[in-house]
């Protein structure tokens, strides 16, 4: 079975975001950028079914600008066995870059795609559900564990409350949650293998996906600042501001 | 204007988080319908057309319902909404299940987890872990959005006067089937809900060491939750986490207990009206954010807060 994972390149998870002093957008020069913490549970996933034997290929996809061919290098050194970047602007909205991968998808017929359930800057998590709706395939959102059985997988979610049991039928979407697994880390010699794997480029007109303007970023700000707090002395004074000061506790 | 909004519920009860997407459905203003889509959850429709601001309530009973698998309930929605202007759900696991597939079928794209409504079509949300607050405008006709639900007041549960309509469709892709939950057992608030929260972290050091800050849980009747830190070394169940990929809170009172405070982790609770962190190490980035602050071994800070009160 040929196991298809998205990746995407976001800043480091350690760095904290700075907002442009114009408002414009989030500063991103010179910033640290990694592949995005759930996208690296995802690889980790694919690279364990075919360690099983249950996956035969892996191809690691990546939307974005030739940068992101960082990332899918280090997915290739951690395991894929096949690259695709699609040529276009990383700020795509999860819809658009949801048909992408659904084209990919159509060309590629994988058993089971895995994503990550969200990515780290634009915080949305939709673009599995999206491509699950666009294939037509059944989704396991949230996987904290996935057992492919035959045609099957048996994925336990994350859901609010507790945990979730689903059976869905392959091919299907998958999107990863932080305790599905703990990713490896890529050694020298697979660094310097994955430099020799093949990467394909494509662009949307190749897939024939025509990208359209769903929403527009008008402004982005930073949140407000608390006002910096005080350190008290005891447990005692503590409860004393609690009781009169902030008045929370009765 | 009018809104389809999707109801959170269990079978058994309407969840508060439907009333907090109900005060954003408020601020949108117009008609709201709401959706009890499940299985013999006929007693939730009841509750929910009492909510103030219901129109309408649309019941769908259906045995494929039960667990509200996206793979059912899609078409569903997606067949209703081409009568509304919006679809709204609010920013719980359902809701993020659920409607970005919807969203895809109707070929528009989705706003996630707003926390301010700026006009008809512009709303706020958080990006980059909540270190960057974005306004967004929506260039699509119908607007699929999940609400962040501790951004909004609650509408009152009861006063409301709504008719109830049953739905006959029933959809089953037959591409998914439930398995079995497990969910966890508390006699304690609801998380997200919770007026108090007291959350515990690496610096508690075991499982059993939670008791300590259950207890101080209980003393405050307050939720427990727990830093990524904790949930990932095991000291307590992954659906408690707070932070950008676990809940996001906002109590009156957040009180962080052996919590550095990760970027990610304030993400979950930097909105929480007072917070106070106990930590012994006088560094950790928890008290840029806290209120109070107390540089306190947390085994004999917490035992003596929980005598105090």
């Amino acid at each position: 079975m040929k196991v298809l994972v998205a990746v995407k390149r976001v800043i480091d998870y350690n760095v904290k975001a700075r907002v442009k002093a114009d408002h414009s957008d989030v500063d991103l020069a010179n910033v640290k950028m990694a592949i995005n913490p759930f996208c690296e549970i995802a690889v980790e996933e694919a690279v364990r079914l075919k360690e099983k034997g249950v996956a035969t290929e892996i191809v690691v996809v990546s939307i974005g600008d030739k940068s992101c061919q960082e990332q899918i290098r280090t997915a290739l050194a951690l395991g894929a066995d096949r690259g695709i970047q699609i040529e276009a602007d990383l700020r795509l909205d999860s819809l658009n870059v949801a048909k992408l991968l659904a084209k990919v998808v159509e060309q590629e017929q994988p058993g089971l795609v895995i994503l990550g359930k969200q990515a780290i800057d634009s915080d949305n998590n939709q673009t599995g559900q999206m491509l699950a709706a666009l294939t037509g395939m059944p989704q396991a959102t949230f996987a904290s564990e996935l057992v492919v059985e035959g045609q099957q997988a048996k994925v336990t979610r994350e859901v609010d409350g507790g945990l979730q049991t689903l059976a869905i039928n392959l091919p299907a979407v998958v999107t990863t949650d932080l305790r599905l697994n703990e990713p490896r880390y890529a050694s020298l010699p697979n660094i310097m293998k994955a430099k020799k794997k093949p990467l394909d480029v494509l662009t949307p007109e190749q897939l024939g996906v025509a990208i359209k303007v769903h929403t527009k970023q008008l402004k982005v700000e930073p949140p407000a600042e608390r006002k910096g707090g005080i350190k008290v002395g005891s447990v005692a004074e503590l409860v004393d501001k609690l009781k009169n000061e902030a008045k929370v506790l009765s | 204007m009018k809104i389809l909004l999707i109801a959170e519920h269990d079978n058994h009860s309407l969840k508060g988080a439907t009333l907090n997407t109900l005060g954003a459905a408020a601020q949108l203003g117009g008609e709201v319908t709401l959706l009890v889509a499940g299985s013999g959850c006929g007693v939730v429709a009841e509750q929910a057309a009492q909510a103030v601001g219901v129109a309408k309530v649309l019941l769908a009973d259906q045995a494929s319902y039960a667990h509200q698998l996206a793979e059912n309930l899609a078409p569903l929605v997606v067949e209703l909404a081409a009568e509304y202007d919006y679809v709204l759900a609010p920013a719980t696991s359902n809701g993020k299940n659920l409607l970005p597939r919807v969203a895809a079928l109707l070929d528009v794209a989705q706003l996630s987890d707003i926390i301010a409504v700026e006009s008809a079509d512009t709303f706020k949300r958080p990006i980059y872990a909540g270190n960057a607050i974005a306004t967004v405008q929506s260039l699509d006709a119908k607007k699929v959005i999940t609400v962040r639900t501790t951004a909004f007041d609650a509408v009152a549960a009861t006063g409301g006067n709504a008719s109830i309509e049953s739905l006959t469709q029933a959809v089953d892709a037959g591409v998914s089937a439930h398995v079995k939950d497990e969910l966890a057992v508390s006699d304690r608030p609801e998380l997200t809900a919770a007026g108090v929260v007291v959350s515990g972290g690496r610096g508690v050091g075991s499982k059993e060491n939670f008791a300590v800050i259950e207890s101080l849980a209980d003393k405050l009747n307050a939720a427990v939750g727990a830093s990524r830190a904790a949930v990932d070394a095991g000291f307590a169940p992954n659906d408690i986490q707070v932070g950008q990929t676990g809940k996001i809170v906002a109590p009156s009172l957040y009180v962080a207990v052996g919590i550095s405070g990760a970027i990610q982790h304030l993400a979950g609770m930097k909105d929480s009206k007072v917070i106070v962190a106990i930590n012994k190490d006088e560094e950790a980035p928890i008290f840029q954010v806290a209120d109070y602050g107390l540089v306190a071994d947390l085994f004999e800070a917490v035992p003596e807060l929980v005598n105090a009160l």
